[in-house]
C-alpha cells in the first residue's frame, strides 16, 4: 500500500474541458449503462491530464457527481492506485524503476543521479520547476533494465552516462527521444563479446 | 543449437522484435486472420476440444488448462451476457513478454479474442492494460481501429456471423490487479481488491455475469494452434507441458532479451545460447528466479540441469509462473535482492487480508535487518514463521507470491543469512530501534 499525500493548495473548482467532455461521453459508451461507475478510472486520467498531471479534490467531487457515485468512493480509488498524482509533479515526471531486475543492473546509480540533478528528495519539484522524480515498482521492461519512465515514455538500457544526458535534456526542456539507449532493436538479443573477465558488474 | 532449439517454422511470434512491421497488412502476410471465418464455423465444441487437445496451459502464472477454463462458461447464454476479459496487467517483476505482444503482434491477440469470445459466448471483450503501458495501449488501439476498418471486428465480425467488440481499460499502477478477481473489481470501478472464490468468474464475474479471464500470451497463441492443429502444438515440449513460450531473461546476463522457445528447454541453454551467458561465466551464477518474482529462486546446483516447464519446476519446489527469468550472479548480495522483492510486496499488498498486509512488512523489515547485519538468529525462525503464517491464509494468491520467494531464500541460502546474524538481540543494546512493529519485544527481557 502506498502512502499518498493530498496537496495543501487545492483549486476551488474543476470542470472537464469541452474536448474532455466529448471524450468522457465516448468512454461511457464502452460500459453497460447501469455500470457507468466503471468509467471512474478513465475519468480520473482525463482529469489528471487536464490539470497538469495531478488530480485536485474538486475533480474527484466533479467526477463523483458526473457518475452519481459517492465522493468517498472516487477518493478511495484515487488514493488506492499509485498512478493518480494527488499533488503537483514536474512537467517532466521521472519514474525510476528500482525493483530487483533493475536494481541488480544499477538502478541505484540512476536514483543517485536523480537526487543530484533534480532534487534530493522524491516528489519535490526541481528548482527550475520542470522536473520531479520518484522511485516506483516494476515497470515491466525488465530485459531493458535499468530503465526510467518520463511522463508516458520508456527510456531503456540506461547507464550512468546516458542517464546524465537524459536528465540534463529535461532540465533544458528539450527531452531526448525515448527507446533503447544501447541502440538495440526492441528486446532482441544483442551479439556482443561476453563480459567474462575479472571486473564484471 | 541441436534438438533443444525451437525450429524457425515452429515460431508463433515471428515479429517479436518488430523486424517485419506490426500493421495489419504485415500481420496478414504473416498468416494472421487466415481462415478465421472457417475456424469459427467449426463451432464452439470443436474449438474448445482442440484447445484442450493442444494441452495449452495459461501463460499468466498459474498454468491452468485453457480449454478446461473455457468449458466452465455456461453453454447457453441466460439472462446475463457473457464477457471475455484479457489480462494485460503485466506487473510481475522479471516479466515483459505481453508488452511485446501488444506492441508488435497485436493482431494475434485481437484474432484470439474473437475466437475465444465466440467460444465462450461473449460479445464484448475488455482488455485490461496496466496504466504504465500507455504507448503500448495506444498501439493496440490503432491495431483495433485497423481491424474494425477491415470488418474483422464489430457487427458480423470477420464474416462469422458473430458480433464482437473490444474495449481497452487502463489500470493505474496496482500490481494486485493482475489477480483476476481484483482486475474485475477494477473494471467495475472499485479498488482492486480480490474477491473470495468460489464463485469463480466463469459463473459470477464482471458485473455479476459469466466471465472468462485469460492472459495476453494465452489468447495470442490460440489462432495459430487452431490453424496448425492441436497435434502440432502438442508435439512441441512434453505431455502436459506443450507448445512454445516466450521467456524473458533479465538480470546479470550478457545480453538480456525476450525469446520464444520450446517449453522444457534446459535453463542453461536458454541463458547461454540466447542471453549471452551469465556475466562472469556460468560458475559465477548465484541463483535464478525462474518465473517472475513470486516464484522461489533456484540454487546454481538446480540450475545446472533444470528444464524450463511447469512440472519440472514444481518438482524443484518452484514454478514456471510467467517465465520471467531473473539471473543473479555472485557479484550481487542475494539477501539484498530478495529484501527488495519483499519491499515490492509490502508496497503492492492491497491491504484486504491482515496476514498479507502486515506480514509483507514484517518480511521486508527482517530481511532489511539481515542486509544491515542487525538481525539476530531468532529472526531467522521468526522470518520462516511469518512466511508460514501468510501462506494459505489470504483471499488471493498474493500471500503465497510474497511468502514463497522468502521461503526459497531460506531454503537455499540459510547459511548465508546465518553468517550475517549475531547472537546478541538488538534490543539489549538499546539502539534506536526504528521498527515499530517489534516494540512489544522491548518489554521482554529475553527477546
Amino acid at each position: 500500500m502506498s502512502l499518498k499525500k493530498v496537496h495543501d493548495n487545492q483549486p476551488k473548482e474543476f470542470k472537464f474541458s469541452d474536448e474532455n467532455l466529448k471524450k468522457a461521453q465516448e468512454i461511457l459508451r464502452r460500459y453497460p449503462e447501469k455500470n457507468k461507475k466503471s468509467a471512474v478510472m478513465p475519468f480520473l486520467y482525463l482529469a489528471q491530464k487536464q490539470n497538469e498531471n495531478w488530480i485536485p479534490l474538486a475533480a474527484m467531487k466533479y467526477i463523483a457527481n458526473f457518475l452519481s457515485m459517492p465522493y468517498i468512493s472516487v477518493y478511495e480509488i484515487a488514493t488506492f492506485y499509485t498512478m493518480y498524482n494527488l499533488a503537483p509533479v514536474g512537467k517532466y515526471f521521472v519514474q525510476v524503476c528500482t525493483t530487483t531486475p533493475c536494481l541488480i543492473r544499477g538502478a541505484d546509480k540512476i536514483v543517485k543521479l536523480c537526487q543530484e540533478k533534480i532534487s534530493p528528495k522524491e516528489n519535490i519539484v526541481s528548482q527550475n520547476g520542470k522536473c520531479s522524480w520518484m522511485e516506483v515498482e516494476c515497470l515491466g521492461a525488465c530485459v531493458s533494465a535499468p530503465m526510467i519512465q518520463i511522463n508516458e515514455d520508456y527510456y531503456e538500457d540506461l547507464d550512468e552516462k546516458n542517464t546524465k544526458d537524459i536528465l540534463d535534456s529535461l532540465i533544458k526542456d528539450k527531452p531526448l527521444k525515448p527507446g533503447s539507449f544501447r541502440g538495440r532493436k526492441n528486446t532482441s538479443p544483442e551479439i556482443k563479446q561476453p563480459i567474462n573477465g575479472e571486473k564484471h558488474a | 543449437m541441436e534438438k533443444s532449439m525451437l525450429k524457425k517454422e515452429n515460431r508463433i511470434f515471428k515479429n517479436l522484435y518488430n523486424e517485419f512491421g506490426w500493421e495489419i497488412e504485415n500481420a496478414i502476410d504473416r498468416d494472421d486472420w487466415k481462415d478465421t471465418k472457417n475456424i469459427i464455423s467449426k463451432g464452439r465444441e470443436w474449438i474448445i476440444n482442440e484447445v484442450k487437445t493442444s494441452e495449452l496451459r495459461g501463460r499468466g502464472g498459474a498454468g491452468f488448462s485453457t480449454g478446461l477454463k473455457w468449458s466452465f462458461a455456461p453453454k447457453e447464454v441466460g439472462s446475463r451476457p457473457h464477457y471475455l476479459v484479457i489480462n494485460a496487467d503485466e506487473s510481475e517483476p522479471g516479466t515483459c513478454k505481453d508488452r511485446d505482444i501488444l506492441r508488435f503482434e497485436p493482431q494475434k491477440l485481437i484474432e484470439g479474442c474473437l475466437i475465444a469470445g465466440y467460444a465462450v459466448n461473449a460479445h464484448i471483450c475488455y482488455i485490461y492494460i496496466r496504466g504504465e503501458y500507455l504507448t503500448e495501449g495506444k498501439r493496440l488501439q490503432e491495431a483495433l481501429d485497423q481491424a474494425y476498418k477491415k470488418n474483422f471486428l464489430g457487427k458480423n465480425a470477420c464474416g462469422s456471423g458473430w458480433d464482437f467488440d473490444i474495449h481497452i481499460h487502463y489500470g493505474a499502477g496496482a500490481y494486485i490487479c493482475g489477480e483476476e478477481t481484483a482486475l474485475l473489481e477494477s473494471i467495475e470501478g472499485n479498488k482492486g481488491q480480490p474477491r473470495l472464490k468460489p464463485p469463480f468468474p466463469a459463473l459470477v464475474g464482471l458485473y455479476g455475469c459469466p466471465t472468462i479471464v485469460n492472459n495476453v500470451e494465452t489468447i495470442a497463441v490460440v489462432p495459430t494452434i487452431l490453424r496448425r492443429g492441436a497435434k502440432w502444438f502438442a508435439s512441441i515440449g512434453r505431455p502436459k507441458n506443450t507448445g512454445t513460450k516466450i521467456f524473458c531473461i533479465s538480470g546479470n546476463v550478457n545480453s538480456p532479451c525476450n525469446v520464444e522457445e520450446e517449453m522444457g528447454i534446459p535453463l542453461k541453454d536458454l541463458i547461454e545460447k540466447h542471453a549471452g551467458g551469465v556475466v562472469g561465466g556460468w560458475d559465477n551464477l548465484q541463483a535464478v528466479i525462474p518465473g517472475g518474482s513470486s516464484m522461489p529462486l533456484l540454487s546454481k546446483k538446480i540450475c545446472d540441469k533444470i528444464n524450463m516447464d511447469f512440472d519440472s519446476l514444481i518438482e524443484n519446489k518452484s514454478g514456471l509462473g510467467t517465465a520471467g527469468i531473473v539471473v543473479i550472479n555472485k557479484d550481487q548480495d542475494i539477501v539484498a535482492c530478495m529484501a527488495r522483492i519483499a519491499r515490492f510486496y509490502k508496497h503492492e499488498s492491497c491491504g484486504q487480508c491482515t496476514p498479507c498486509r502486515e506480514g509483507a512488512g514484517w518480511m521486508w523489515r527482517i530481511l532489511d535487518r539481515v542486509v544491515k547485519r542487525k538481525a539476530t538468529f531468532s529472526d531467522i525462525d521468526l522470518l520462516s514463521d511469518v512466511t508460514k503464517q501468510i501462506e494459505g491464509h489470504t483471499i488471493c494468491a498474493f500471500g503465497e507470491g510474497s511468502a514463497w520467494p522468502v521461503q526459497g531464500l531460506l531454503r537455499h541460502f540459510r547459511k548465508e543469512i546465518e553468517s550475517r546474524c549475531r547472537e546478541e538481540p538488538l534490543i539489549k543494546k538499546k539502539t534506536n530501534n526504528p521498527y515499530l512493529v517489534d516494540q512489544h519485544l522491548m518489554e521482554n527481557k529475553n527477546a
